[in-house]
């Protein structure tokens, strides 16, 4: 088959399965549009910002598990991507760009539209490609999948300058069955000797401490997790990340960990003596100072990115491999050995685990007349039975979301943690839609944060996604706020947000249903309303207690068990 | 200490600043840098003079390790290596001195490349301990130019870096 680059691409994409493409045409990239047009297999999703597009992809990509694909055309197009692009690589995401060049004749000219995107995007990508020659675009775009969605995930961004998708220049086509890179093994299997070390140790532990994050959503290990958990009866807790991949809901889950993590999670942190950690990077949002982490513990670490071993926290037995085949092989070894966890000592440790249980940390005001943000999560958690995929943005919403919505499955929570993009919510719950079209999907967020990629209402009216925005607007970029509070004495410095849009109005005006909720009680009214709307987007601007923070909190320059939790809860009294 | 790391790296364009950007985006130091061609034309070796303490080190390591473009590496100063620099030392060279500079050249078994009334251009191989000696000896008010490679090193006996 002789096909032109253009023509190429496109197959490239169909012989990958592709589904969708996020993209925004231009100059460099006509020809590729040509030759989409001419098929029907890949659909193109028209975002309108470039930095929908990637945002679309990813949220697509976290969701099903698939890379995302996007398009985009050269200079501005490619740079206005780079947001995106950053927000997936801090979280692994697998995602493929393919972005226009100027043609090679003029590449180093300051031609029209010539960005150095290569460049630009290189500390931000898992790998990137500039393409100079047809013959050899195909087995590029294979090597972009491949290295996207193998190993440690991230986004491959293949740059392809005009003249190569020529229309008039036809090489012949094949699509290459496999690849293998000389440079490149990811490690799958763990070393059999150091997981056996593994075990036994975990086996010796008498206060232990599960801590497991992104890398199990990623390498699809959650059945292997759970069952793993249950059979040892331990107390797990999950990273921002992790949320889902051990059922939220079961008692053996303590809650989220970290800078707003629970109480009980934090403390049990601090006071382990063996600290299994696996697919998480040991944040600096965990740890707190490090030199106070977990200080009585020994510490196991599973990651398939040996750079991610040793990198913040010194390690006693790392493991480099697959999370899922080192979780199997776990399991196998502790089925097969003839010790059992020490019952008298777990069951003394759980003791200590609910006591700090008790404090309720992330207990507020359910009486209150106005609406407090995490009563609104709530309901929803309710009303959809914890089943509908959540996507966010960044600030107090996002933590009030990780923190009452308890996702019993991974894949459902969508959104930025690594990089913490704002305007990462509303695009990525398109893309998730997009992925599984007939699945509840919300969109919890702040009116700071939607307002960054709110032109994507119209993707989403286009494709009549039909996506909930749960708005939770207290009119101030809430978290930044709370930190002006705390530590600059309340001096909220750029963090009103004066001319707010009517949001209700907005929203019909790009076609979809907007209502207004400022009381309690209309809450749920308001969300079963948006709920019974399965085709339409409907976006529920709620006005929310603006001055509601987010607790616990550790603070800047605090060790992981101090933390700053929410007035009127009183350590002392309460655990007394 | 300084740690001298080998790579091999696949002899594509951009694959020197993926290296060096990874430096200065993790805020590592680089002493010396040096890159060239080897037998097989698709692979270039990299010699890379750093240093910092022993996690770094081995973060630094893993860093690499991970680029797509590399293909193997070796911090050879773990091991019984060897470790050359070329340098070449333009000084001044008049009168009274100029006996005194070529016999110190000599003692540092240097070669004279270039001779003019007034200068020298001396070049000199070795460990960079004694590159630094000699532009010492010389002194400071001697020297007009330098010009070094960087270190570049090989493991002794039969083990080597090859893929
Ligand atoms: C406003 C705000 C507040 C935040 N507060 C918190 C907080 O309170 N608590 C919190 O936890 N986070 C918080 N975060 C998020 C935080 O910044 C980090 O993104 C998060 O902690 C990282 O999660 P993780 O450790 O699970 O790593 P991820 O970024 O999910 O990384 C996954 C790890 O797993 C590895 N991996 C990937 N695939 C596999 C595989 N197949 N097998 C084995 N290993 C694999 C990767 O190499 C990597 O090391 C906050 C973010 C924001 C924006
Ligand atoms: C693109 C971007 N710019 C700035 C920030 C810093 N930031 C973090 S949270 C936040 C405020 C978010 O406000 P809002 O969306 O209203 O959410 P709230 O905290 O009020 O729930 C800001 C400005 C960011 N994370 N991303
Ligand atoms: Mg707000």
């Amino acid at each position: 088959m002789e096909l032109s680059g253009g023509e190429i691409l496109v197959q490239c994409l169909i012989d990958e399965g592709v589904e969708y493409i996020f993209g925004y045409p231009g100059g460099a990239v006509l020809h590729i549009y040509d030759a989409l047009f001419k098929q029907d297999k890949v659909k193109h999703i028209l975002v309108r910002h470039e930095q929908g597009a990637t945002h679309a992809a990813d949220g697509y990509a976290r969701s099903s598990g698939k890379p995302g694909v996007v398009l985009v055309t050269s200079g501005p197009g490619a740079t206005n991507a780079v947001t995106g692009i950053a927000t997936a690589h801090m979280d692994s995401i697998p995602m493929v760009i393919l972005s226009g060049q100027v043609p090679m004749a003029v590449i180093g000219s300051d031609a029209f539209q010539e960005a150095d995107i290569v460049g630009i995007t290189r500390p931000c990508v898992k790998h990137n490609f500039l393409v100079k020659d047809v013959t050899k675009l195909a087995a590029t775009i294979k090597q972009a999948f491949y290295l996207a969605t193998t190993g440690r995930p991230g986004p491959v961004l293949v740059d392809v300058p005009k003249n190569l998708t020529d229309p008039r220049v036809k090489v012949p086509y094949e699509y290459p069955s496999s690849v293998s890179l000389r440079s490149y093994n990811p490690h799958v299997k763990g070393h059999r000797w150091q997981i056996k070390k593994a075990v036994d140790l975990l086996l010796a532990a008498k206060r232990p401490m599960f801590y497991t994050g992104g890398g199990i959503v990623l390498g699809e290990a959650s059945a292997e997790l759970t069952e793993l958990t249950r059979l040892l009866g331990y107390p797990i807790t999950n990273t921002l990340m992790g949320l889902g991949a051990y059922p939220g809901t079961d008692k053996q889950f303590v809650g989220m960990l970290g800078m707003h993590g629970t109480y009980e999670a934090n403390m049990a942190m601090h006071e382990c003596d063996v600290l299994f950690a696996a697919g998480a990077r040991f944040d600096d949002r965990i740890t707190g100072i490090i030199a106070e982490f977990c200080p009585y513990a020994k510490v196991i670490h599973i990651d398939v990115d040996p750079s991610s071993i040793s990198k913040n926290v010194r390690v006693d037995i790392p493991i480099v491999g697959e999370v899922k085949l080192v979780l199997a092989e776990m399991l196998e070894l502790i089925k097969a050995s003839d010790k059992q966890p020490d019952a008298e000592a777990l069951a003394e440790w759980w003791k200590q685990i609910d006591t700090w249980r008790g404090l309720d940390s992330l207990g507020f005001d359910r009486n209150a007349d106005v609406i407090k943000p995490q009563y609104v999560v709530e309901q929803l958690w309710e009303m959809t039975h914890g089943d509908a995929y959540v996507t966010s943005d960044v600030g107090q919403h996002q933590m009030w979301a990780a923190q009452f919505y308890k996702f019993d499955k991974p894949r459902r929570w969508i959104n930025s943690g690594g990089l913490g993009t704002m305007g990462f919510g509303l695009p990525a719950a398109i893309g998730t839609k997009l992925a599984f079209p007939d699945a509840d999907v919300f969109c919890i967020t702040g009116e700071a944060s939607i307002q960054m990629c709110i032109q994507e209402l119209a993707t989403a009216r286009q494709y009549r996604t039909g996506i909930k925005i749960v708005n939770l607007n207290n009119g101030y970029m809430g978290m930044v706020r709370q930190w002006q509070e705390f530590s600059y004495g309340s001096r909220y410095s750029q963090t009103y947000l004066e001319t707010l849009p009517d949001f209700v109005k907005l929203a019909e005006s790009y076609g979809h249903v907007g209502i207004r909720i400022d009381k309690r009680s209309d809450v749920r009214a308001a969300l079963e309303e948006a709920y019974r709307q399965k085709d339409r987007t409907v976006f529920l601007d709620f006005h929310t207690d603006p001055t509601e923070n987010v607790y616990p909190m550790i603070e800047a320059g605090k060790a992981h068990h101090d933390m700053r939790l929410a007035p009127g809860v009183n350590i002392d009294t309460e655990l007394a | 200490m300084s740690h001298i790391i080998s790579i091999l790296i696949e002899n594509e364009s951009g694959a020197l600043s993926r290296v060096s950007g990874l430096f200065s985006a993790r805020g590592y130091n680089i002493e010396s840098l040096t890159v060239a061609a080897t037998q097989d034309p698709t692979l270039s070796r990299m010699t890379l003079v750093t240093s910092g303490s022993d996690e770094i080190i081995e973060q630094i390591t893993k860093q690499l390790n991970k680029l797509i473009d590399v293909v193997k590496l070796i911090d050879i100063s773990e091991f019984t290596h060897i470790e050359r620099e070329l340098m070449m030392v333009k000084t001044r060279a008049t009168n009274g001195g100029r006996e005194e500079i070529k016999r110190l050249a000599e003692i540092f078994r240097g070669n004279i490349l270039d001779v003019t009334p007034t200068t020298y251009i001396i070049e000199i191989t070795g460990e960079k301990s004694k590159l630094d000696a000699f532009l010492h000896t010389v002194g400071e008010e001697n020297i007009i130019e330098v010009v070094r490679s960087g270190t570049t090193g090989i493991l002794r006996g039969e083990r080597g870096l090859s893929v």
